[in-house]
């Protein structure tokens, strides 16, 4: 098996909501900053199995592995950018998706 | 709802034949029971399936053909549920219902397609089946909006109002959406299938772009029938579809159809889904072998199912019958006046306003192109003014067009102005229908899974740049269409000037085309150049207006500019553009 050339992510869409989740250390997460990276080919194959064995549970639908890169704190940022798209929401509705409520949870911490 | 095919010899319906159009309401079919239980029914086991994908009693492969043939699609963010609307026509009640279920199980807005359809962008999977039984309170479904089938048949949205009409599409719409749904020959075709029908001498339906175009002609005797033609579409290989027979007497439309589609269903290539739509096999095979093919099969077939029965034709007509207008003088003084007084007003009614059949009447279009807006959205608040409108000024029926606005049909002149106002107030006024930054633009990257670059953020730049009314009217009618990937439902090949978003490298790229027209002059695009990184697509943009302001004639269109000039002329600009720094 060749090994991945970057840092991976597994990603899937919830079957109930089609919500974009991503492989977490405890299951799936909405949020890709909480995202559990494959460094190399052993564990992206790790991440694939355990995806296709949530296909088979009817948990999610439409996995597969997107390359990231590492930033600060070690959090995945998806290298193309459809899958940038995913994380975060429409480009032209920043009011919309997950960076909607990005900005609405660090309000509430400012307000807090 | 598939009723034709349903009934026995000589028993063309299964309507009621003496169940009367209902008087006065908007003109657009009504169901009856008929149709209301099999919207039910279809309801009722898309329930049942969504509950055995939940429990997993079907797999995602075995579930997919049956979610898309109920208009449902897993996108880039989340579900989106593409909701029909036949012919483009809808009622006030049926936009309210619209808003309601936006608010209700999406996000408060709804995008309306290039196929006459509103899409919504984030509805879940246990809600779908509710939707779907709000949608079938007011007589509407997403059935048949995706899939390998017939699809949601689509029309002029001027139809029964325009000057230039032989005859409203509508009736003939209908009698084909009944026809196709359902259909259980036709369900599981080689790839999708769509249809578009013009009864006018100016089509705005774009019939020539549509896997079968049909436009109501009259014969040497002053018969109604149909010109057929076959084969057009958009998309990786875009063509021009071609007359197939110049006339089919109406009695024969829907047997001439089955032919056409038997010899489609049994040719059309399988193998491999980017030949399989009808145009690639039209083109491969030749017109005039197809139309041998489809006149044999026609011959050889047994009529009878589809003969033609006038009680039904009628019967479905009687529901597109004119409104009750009144008889009003050609012009009004009060719109006069207030032309005078309020100049935006003035450009409102000179560039959205259309004339109409009846004195006294305008067709008003509501462009959802505010300038830097997302073209074809409507917000629920949007949509209840919409319904609102039609209500107290056009016997509350709207529509929606191609081009991804609203139109008003029957608005009486001298109510022009308090429309335009009640308008203005939530951001529906913008006067740029037809004109540059009315733009058409599939939802891309923002939101499509198949798109290989955004769309929405180019056409906002464009109308952006391009914001001074002024300017706009000045360049004149100009057709920009946008498409987020090759499958071209922004329909840029047959833009003026069209963009393509592709991924060049791991980046968005845009490639501009020039010369393309949806019309019965229709025409395909030609490419300018090499891909342009987005932020230069406004500039090359602006170098092809300077270049046609300064070469056209008096009243000469950008499309006749290029047609005098020659494509070369446009890509020698585009070259020069490019060597001074702008990298085309």
């Amino acid at each position: 098996m060749a090994p991945p050339r970057r840092p991976q992510i597994l990603i899937a869409s919830d079957l109930k909501s089609g919500d974009v989740v991503f492989l977490g250390a405890s299951g799936w997460e909405r949020d890709h900053r909480l995202a559990r990276v494959a460094h190399d080919a052993t564990e992206a194959a790790a991440f694939e199995a355990f995806g296709k064995n949530e296909i088979e549970k009817n948990h999610v639908v439409d996995m597969y592995l997107a390359e990231v890169e590492i930033g600060p704190g070690g959090v995945p940022t998806p290298l193309h950018y459809r899958e940038k798209m995913r994380v975060m929401g429409p480009s032209v509705r920043r009011d919309l998706g997950k960076q909607a409520e990005w900005a609405s949870s660090e309000a509430a911490g400012e307000a807090i | 709802m598939g009723f034709l095919r349903s009934c026995g010899r000589g028993d063309m319906t299964a309507h009621d034949p003496n169940l009367p159009a209902r008087p006065n309401a908007a003109t657009t079919y009504l169901y009856d029971a008929y149709d209301r239980a099999f919207v039910r029914e279809r309801v009722a086991e898309f329930r049942d399936q969504v509950q055995r994908r939940l429990s997993g009693g079907l797999t995602e492969d075995e579930f997919r053909p049956f979610r898309l043939m109920n208009g449902l699609y897993l996108q880039l963010h989340a579900y989106m549920l593409r909701v029909a609307i036949p012919y483009g026509t809808l009622t006030a009640r049926q936009m309210r219902q619209l808003a309601f279920i936006a608010d209700r199980w999406d996000k408060g807005y709804g995008h309306f397609t290039t196929r006459q359809n509103v899409q919504y962008n984030w509805p879940q999977l246990v809600d779908v089946p509710e939707i779907l039984d709000a949608l079938a309170d007011v007589d509407m479904h997403a059935i048949q909006t995706s899939g390998n089938c017939i699809r949601n048949v689509t029309a002029d949205q001027f139809a029964a109002v325009a000057a230039d009409e032989i005859e409203d599409p509508r009736p003939t719409t209908e009698f084909l959406r009944q026809w196709s749904s359902a259909h259980s020959e036709f369900s599981f075709l080689p790839r999708k299938f769509k249809i578009a029908v013009t009864g006018a001498e100016h089509d705005r339906a774009a019939i020539k772009v549509h896997d079968i175009g049909l436009r109501i002609v009259k014969n040497g005797q002053g018969e109604i029938g149909y010109e057929v033609l076959v084969g057009g579409g958009l998309g990786r290989s875009p063509f021009i579809g071609k007359t197939i027979r110049e006339f089919v007497p109406r009695a024969d439309l829907l047997a001439y159809l089955e032919a056409i589609m038997r010899v489609y269903n049994r040719f059309g290539r399988r193998d491999n889904k980017y030949k399989a739509r009808i145009k690639i096999l039209v083109h491969e095979t030749g017109i005039d072998e197809i139309r041998s093919q489809v006149e044999k099969e026609f011959a050889s077939m047994d009529l009878t199912p589809f003969s033609y029965d006038a009680q039904e034709f009628a019967r479905v007509a009687a529901f597109f019958a004119d409104p009750p207008y009144e008889s009003l003088p050609k012009t009004s003084a009060a719109l006069e006046q207030a032309k005078r007084e309020n100049a935006d007003f003035s450009n409102f009614v000179d560039v959205n306003v259309s004339p109409h059949k009846i004195d006294g009447y305008a067709i008003v279009t509501v462009s959802l192109k505010p300038i830097g807006g997302i073209p074809g959205d409507a917000t629920s608040d949007q949509m209840r003014v919409l319904a609102d409108a039609s209500e107290k000024f056009g016997f509350g029926e709207l529509r929606v067009s191609h081009e991804q606005n609203i139109v008003l049909p029957h608005v009486k002149k001298d109510d022009l102005f308090a429309l335009w106002r009640m308008l203005d107030d939530f951001g529906l006024a913008t006067a740029n229908a037809g004109l540059i930054s009315d733009i058409i633009a599939c939802p891309g990257l923002d939101y499509c899974a198949l798109a290989t670059a955004r769309s929405i953020p180019i056409a906002q730049a464009i109308s952006r740049r391009f914001a001074s009314l002024e300017r706009q009217r000045e360049i004149g009618k100009l057709g920009v269409k946008i498409s987020g990937c090759i499958n071209a439902c922004g329909h840029h090949h047959v833009g003026a000037i069209g963009i393509l978003g592709l991924e060049k490298k791991g980046e968005e790229s845009y490639q501009i085309t020039v010369g393309g027209d949806p019309t019965l002059k229709a025409s395909i695009g030609q490419r300018l150049g090499p891909g342009l990184r987005a932020e230069e697509v406004p500039d090359v943009i602006e170098h092809l207006i300077q270049f046609y302001l300064a070469e056209r004639l008096k009243d000469e269109s950008f499309i006749e500019t290029w047609r005098r000039l020659g494509h070369e002329r446009f890509k020698e600009l585009a070259r020069r553009e490019g060597e001074d720094g702008s990298d085309i």
